[in-house]
């Protein structure tokens, strides 16, 4: 049966269709749609675990009793999950392991660039890296058998156009294997004498790959047709640019398996042509292999380290860039993502920056408050990293730091490394306030369950955080809730948990207005007659509200009736409709 | 035979999701090889969300660039503009005159660009403006814009109307389908 999938949706299929029976994932873009489409499966056991390492774990502890298993992460998740990886490569597997990272070259959604393929060099895992959403199915499904024939986990990596590129793909069946689970000390308990001995095994294991890499057909050469006489060796959505720009007129050496690369292929390709180009997201990886075994390529000279490619990226490079292009002189004002209308963060967000503070962020939805009108954050770094900063931030800047510092946190990232930091603060006593932006969903990945909701991936009732008795026992004594769409309320919950000589934590609580059980209430109007024009709610960034002819309007079609403008408002002039 | 590159450009909201499925299914129905691509992540929140939805009998990449768009349907007035370096020489542009105020607009740091589609047909682009919203709302939803829009493409298309209305049924949930096959003819039949 044929059907048009995103790749991350294929790779889920590939899993299935592979025997995967355990997925353990933490959500992150552009890798989410592979765990959730894969819960859909009704005879497979699926999860969201709090964070990458966990899920890692988790996927291996299935995999040593027998079950193939996954998990999935976005790249910087990996490097959540990279100290179970890089041992996991010593003791290999008992049943199969798929570990899916998605890359984001471009920054789509995602605070960096790094490139995944050098966790794969680093650890001594084989990586497969499909172009389309067919090989995404194929690799998935593949991945379990290199992971078993050569035990050792495999990492299959995805970008963000592959990753969310819908193609045609060719569904099949599902393979049904397990395996019993064997006591083997010297495999599975990595303590040094043990080690010692699995790390020969893993080089051994490195040359067979290699083997496998030269004659597998995972990789393939695909002969020109001699009009240009030259050699790309690519992988990955480049590998489509290269087809889109040269089609059949150049020889193409497309790699499906990025680690560990082959050698004598890539010899015998560049014996065969003219000059030889090598065409690669981000960092040089198969150009530096290249140069390495002595083969001389082009490839970062003329192709970026930055960002994505298209097909424009190499008819560029290579001189025939001559498309048309038309553009106006008018400018169009830039159209960024913002929190949306009703937002329960934009009510804290208001609160600090009115009051002026410095503001250290996190990853999440929330970090759309950096942008104007609040302009409220100072940092946003990695998970959690909100937390544990300011701490830092504290003892470095003491009293003086810490009754004009917070930090903003959200639930499911509270969870996924947050709660370190604050045990930090409790032990190592910051008089740091730490506010949990608590909308009770995992946000901008597009709502996924955490453990703080009381529901698991499937929707099912769950285990449940108690966030305020969680922070107690850490040692906070100090803990309130306060609802975002307060303004007064907020603000004196911040300034008197800032006042204190305490570390405290404020919980700001309301449920994601995009959630399906969230009712919103019928929209505000504006009052022209009371509206004095002074502005003062444009300072708080509702898409809702614009100004037009002197007054501000509201958008009825985006207003939720959250109330929040009404108490900016010194004239009364926002009014619920009767 | 050549690719042929439709964009769908508009605000995170506006349903283009709905409208790249559709396109998506009926195209393969009809035998072409397609390739859709869009970033998710931002896209609910009220960012310029771009689809590329490419089709032929071969399609290598998955997205389309300066030049190339045959189709460009814009579900906002000004992310026409925005993405008009994408179209081809011959393009046409498909405009729901609609407005949605970017936050730079609302916050006062920059104003909306009222003449968008006059500056465009004086440049000589094939521009079809279509007051979407008004013909969605009679055909039973706001919502609809989308499916208007795509019954307004359908027309330079060259695949029938009854695959479209089929393919209609296919992607939206049955008590939504004899609405959105309402927008599709408005949009389709609209006479300026």
């Amino acid at each position: 049966m044929k059907k048009l999938l995103i790749g991350n949706a294929a790779v889920a299929r590939g899993l299935y269709e592979g025997g995967c029976s355990f997925i353990s994932s933490y959500p992150g873009t552009p890798s989410t749609e592979i765990t959730e489409v894969f819960a859909k499966n009704d005879d497979v056991y699926c999860e969201w675990a709090p964070n990458e390492k966990v899920a890692m774990e988790a996927a291996f502890g299935a995999c040593l009793n027998g079950t193939r298993s996954a998990c999935c992460m976005k790249h910087v998740g990996l490097n959540v999950a990279a100290d179970p990886l890089f041992t996991m490569s010593y003791t290999g597997v008992n049943a199969g392991m798929v570990i899916c990272v998605a890359d984001d070259p471009g920054m789509h959604s995602s605070q960096n660039e790094q490139d995944s393929r050098h966790y794969a060099i680093a650890a001594k895992i084989p990586m497969l890296e499909p172009s389309d959403s067919q090989e995404s199915l194929d690799y998935a499904k593949l991945a379990y058998e290199i992971s078993e024939n050569f035990d050792t986990p495999v990492i299959l990596k995805m970008c963000t156009r592959v990753a969310h590129s819908q193609s045609i793909v060719e569904i099949g069946e599902r393979n049904k294997v397990s395996k019993e689970y064997e006591k083997n000390g010297a495999k599975y308990i990595m303590m040094p004498g043990n080690a010692i001995k699995r790390h020969p095994f893993v080089e051994q294991r490195t040359n067979a790959l290699i083997e496998y890499a030269e004659k597998s057909g995972i990789n393939r050469i695909e002969p020109g047709d001699n009009t240009h006489d030259i050699g790309i060796i690519t992988s990955s959505t480049s590998y489509q640019y290269v087809k889109e720009v040269f089609g059949d007129t150049v020889s193409v050496l497309k790699l499906g398996m990025v680690n560990p690369l082959p050698v004598d292929m890539i010899k015998e390709f560049a014996k065969s042509v003219n000059s030889l180009f090598v065409i690669e997201e981000l960092d040089p990886i198969i150009e530096t292999h290249c140069k390495n075994i002595g083969v001389n390529v082009t490839g970062k000279d003329i192709f970026s380290i930055l960002g994505e490619f298209s097909q424009k990226t190499i008819a560029k490079a290579f001189g025939f860039d001559d498309k048309y292009n038309i553009s106006l002189d008018t400018n169009i004002p830039v159209r960024p993502p913002m929190m949306c209308a009703g937002c329960p963060h934009r009510g804290m967000y208001y609160v600090l920056a009115k009051n002026k503070l410095t503001v250290l962020g996190d990853i999440g939805c929330y970090t759309l408050g950096a942008q104007p009108p609040l302009n409220a954050l100072d940092m946003t770094l990695c998970m959690g990293a909100s937390v544990s900063g300011i701490h830092g931030f504290n003892k470095a800047g003491g009293e003086e730091s810490e009754n004009k510092t917070v930090c903003v946190i959200g639930d499911s990232t509270f969870m996924h490394s947050g709660v370190t930091g604050l045990i930090n603060i409790a032990y190592n006593g910051s008089n740091s306030t730490v506010i949990i932006l608590d909308n009770s969903i995992t946000g901008m990945t597009g709502h996924q369950q955490n453990p703080t909701t009381g529901y698991n991936i499937k929707g099912d009732p769950a285990g449940k955080v108690d966030l305020e008795s969680l922070c107690k026992s850490i040692g906070i004594n100090s803990v309130r809730v306060v609802d975002p769409y307060n303004l007064e309320e907020c603000e004196n919950a911040v300034k008197e948990e800032l006042a204190k000589n305490e570390p405290s934590v404020i919980i700001s609580r309301r449920p994601c207005v995009l959630l399906k059980y969230v009712k919103p209430k019928k929209p505000l109007r504006v009052n022209t007659d009371k509206c004095r024009g002074c502005k003062k709610c444009m300072k708080f960034g509702c898409p809702a509200i614009s100004f037009k002819d002197k007054h501000a309007q509201i958008d009825n079609t985006l207003c939720i009736g959250c109330g929040v403008c009404k108490q900016l408002c010194a004239f009364n002039a926002f009014e619920s409709e009767v | 035979m050549k690719t042929t590159n439709v964009m769908i450009v508009g605000v995170g909201g506006q349903g283009s999701l709905l409208a790249s499925k559709l396109l998506g299914t009926l195209l393969v129905e009809n035998g072409y090889d397609v390739k859709v691509s869009e970033v998710h992540g931002m896209s609910q929140r009220g960012g310029s969300v771009v689809t590329y939805v490419r089709f032929g009998s071969r399609v290598y990449s998955p997205v389309i660039e300066d030049g190339e768009a045959d189709f460009i349907v814009s579900f906002e007035k000004i992310e026409a503009a925005r993405y008009l370096n994408k179209l081809s020489k011959n393009g046409t542009i498909i405009v729901n005159t609609q407005q949605i105020d970017p936050m730079p607009v609302i916050i006062g740091a920059a104003s909306y660009p009222e003449n968008v589609i006059e500056e465009m047909k004086s440049k000589g682009v094939n521009v079809d403006d279509i007051d979407a919203m008004t013909l969605a709302i009679e055909a039973g939803s706001a919502k609809a814009c989308n499916i208007v829009l795509m019954g307004r493409l359908a027309k330079y298309f060259d695949i029938s109307k009854e695959l479209w209305l089929e393919a209609i049924e296919k992607c939206v949930k049955p008590q939504f389908v004899e609405m959105n096959k309402k927008a599709f003819e408005l949009g389709y039949n609209f006479d300026k």
